[in-house]
């Protein structure tokens, strides 16, 4: 038999643990996670040099189902964890995965300046446009007339944008999945993660218990019909002029990175704590 | 669900699917092409591993739910497709075993033509639903090797996917008479007395 498979890099199927999922039969993020490990597989990455790190919420349990290092942290605080982690491991690839409520409403202010602050990261968003984990709550870009028993009439708020706000706080990389394209789902995340800086990608990601008309995603999503611009001004009357179906890569900019020199002089604990004394 | 009495699976296919269609006319067949063939069987094995995979991660997602009726039904079609998946090896491919790429095989469809989409579960849904997801599959597949035997250019690789897209409409047929011996569902089947929507 040939060695071609004991010395290949990864499958994606090495990428995932041996926890089982626990979401609802149907959800798009089962096929997200495919999407992801695949990401790691093209990218020929090792789970020993990767750090998948959520928030709180359906889609945050995303560490636990991957091989990788994995944090599991505060509701809406994964990009804190996130940037800090990259800050002191450069040399880790660090993917921060997170859903509307949780990243949008809950850290919506870490989403603005993890934008800003550019940290080589890649911030990837579940978006179902609902909190599926409490049972159905409108979130931020839950549509203003979504009807439903906890928002009778709907919440008449207008919603978020999260793609055209990551671009005006300067996100290097914004983009728009769709998790039943599970294949170009990992594509767009691949690049993401090969692109400096922060990458934003948004990956509709149908809840189908809570909000089940999300199955018709299927027929509404398309490749974006324009080709991926480094013009901030373009790519936000782009996006938003869309219907939100559009899917691709968006925007590639050229930021570079924020990326602290590694102070090596304070390795112990009580060595901060020094630091810090009045 | 496919293989089972697969004898040597030759080889061919995108390339010669795609000079054929570039040229907008078949090319004659030819006795052999190795690196096409490699691919053939390369993309059926694919096919039948990643049917496998999505049928244990959908028992899997049924079991956490306790529908454990249709959780062993999918299990069992994993393991078939499993079983498919190595009788390959073992048959054909023991010196030759393709070296899929690590992310998978891009599929001109996203996925497989065997693999379930993974929005099609419901946690409250049955055997009837999980058999006609199986059909649809196997329908997909018997066109795949369809297609391929209609189009490939290498004679080998023609007699297989023939025989291949055989097997497949025998699946077909066999999951139609097993769906017929199932009772369908209650027009209310997705009624459940203790929702996860939060009720008034």
């Amino acid at each position: 038999m040939s060695s071609v498979v004991a010395t290949s890099p990864l499958t994606a199927q090495a990428f995932k643990s041996s926890y089982k999922p626990i979401w609802c039969p149907g959800c798009g993020d089962y096929a997200v996670l495919n999407s992801i490990a695949k990401a790691f597989a093209m990218l020929e990455l090792k789970p020993e040099n990767v750090a998948v790190v959520s928030g709180i919420g359906c889609s945050s349990r995303i560490p636990a189902y991957t091989n990788c290092y994995g944090f599991h942290g505060v509701h809406g605080r994964s990009l804190a964890a996130g940037s800090g982690l990259k800050i002191a491991r450069p040399d880790l690839t660090v993917l921060v995965a997170s859903g509307d409520g949780d990243g949008y409403s809950i850290g919506g202010n870490h989403f603005l300046h993890a934008c800003r602050r550019n940290v080589d990261l890649t911030y990837i968003v579940m978006d179902n446009h609902v909190y599926g984990m409490t049972k159905g709550q409108p979130s931020p870009t839950t549509e203003p007339d979504w009807d439903s028993k906890l928002s009778p009439g709907g919440t008449g708020l207008r919603t978020f944008h999260p793609l055209v706000i990551a671009l005006a706080a300067g996100a290097n990389f914004v983009a728009r999945a769709f998790s039943g394209d599970p294949n170009g789902t990992a594509e767009i995340i691949a690049d993401a993660i090969r692109t400096p800086g922060f990458s934003f990608v948004e990956i509709l990601s149908p809840c189908v218990t809570f909000r089940p008309e999300q199955r018709d995603w299927k027929k509404l999503v398309r490749p974006a019909p324009v080709a991926t611009t480094d013009d901030p001004a373009r790519a936000a009357r782009r996006i938003m002029t869309d219907d939100g179906f559009n899917i691709g890569v968006l925007y590639k900019g050229e930021r570079r990175p924020y990326q602290p020199p590694i102070r090596r002089d304070t390795q112990r604990v009580a060595d901060l704590e020094a630091e810090f004394t009045i | 669900m496919s293989a089972g009495k697969r004898k040597k699976p030759g080889a061919r296919k995108p390339a010669a699917r795609r000079s054929a269609s570039v040229m907008g006319r078949k090319k004659p067949a030819t006795r052999s092409d190795s690196t096409g063939r490699a691919d053939f069987l390369a993309r059926a094995w694919a096919m039948e591993l990643e049917a496998a995979e999505r049928y244990a991660t959908f028992a899997d997602a049924m079991e956490a739910h306790n529908n454990l009726e249709v959780a062993e039904l999918f299990r069992k079609l994993a393991r078939i497709e499993q079983l498919h998946a190595d009788q390959l090896l073992e048959e054909d491919l023991a010196r030759h075993r393709p070296a899929l790429p690590p992310a998978g095989i891009r599929w001109d469809e996203g996925e497989g033509p065997e693999t379930a989409a993974p929005d099609e579960l419901h946690y409250r849904m049955q055997p009837y639903h999980a058999l006609q997801i199986a059909l649809e599959c196997e329908k997909r597949a018997y066109k795949f090797f369809a297609d391929f035997a209609s189009s490939a250019t290498d004679l080998k690789v023609r007699k297989a996917a023939r025989e291949m897209a055989e097997e497949e409409a025998e699946h077909v047929a066999l999951i139609e008479d097993w769906l017929r011996r199932v009772p369908p569902p209650e027009e209310d089947w997705m009624h459940d007395p203790d929702p996860p929507v939060v009720s008034d």
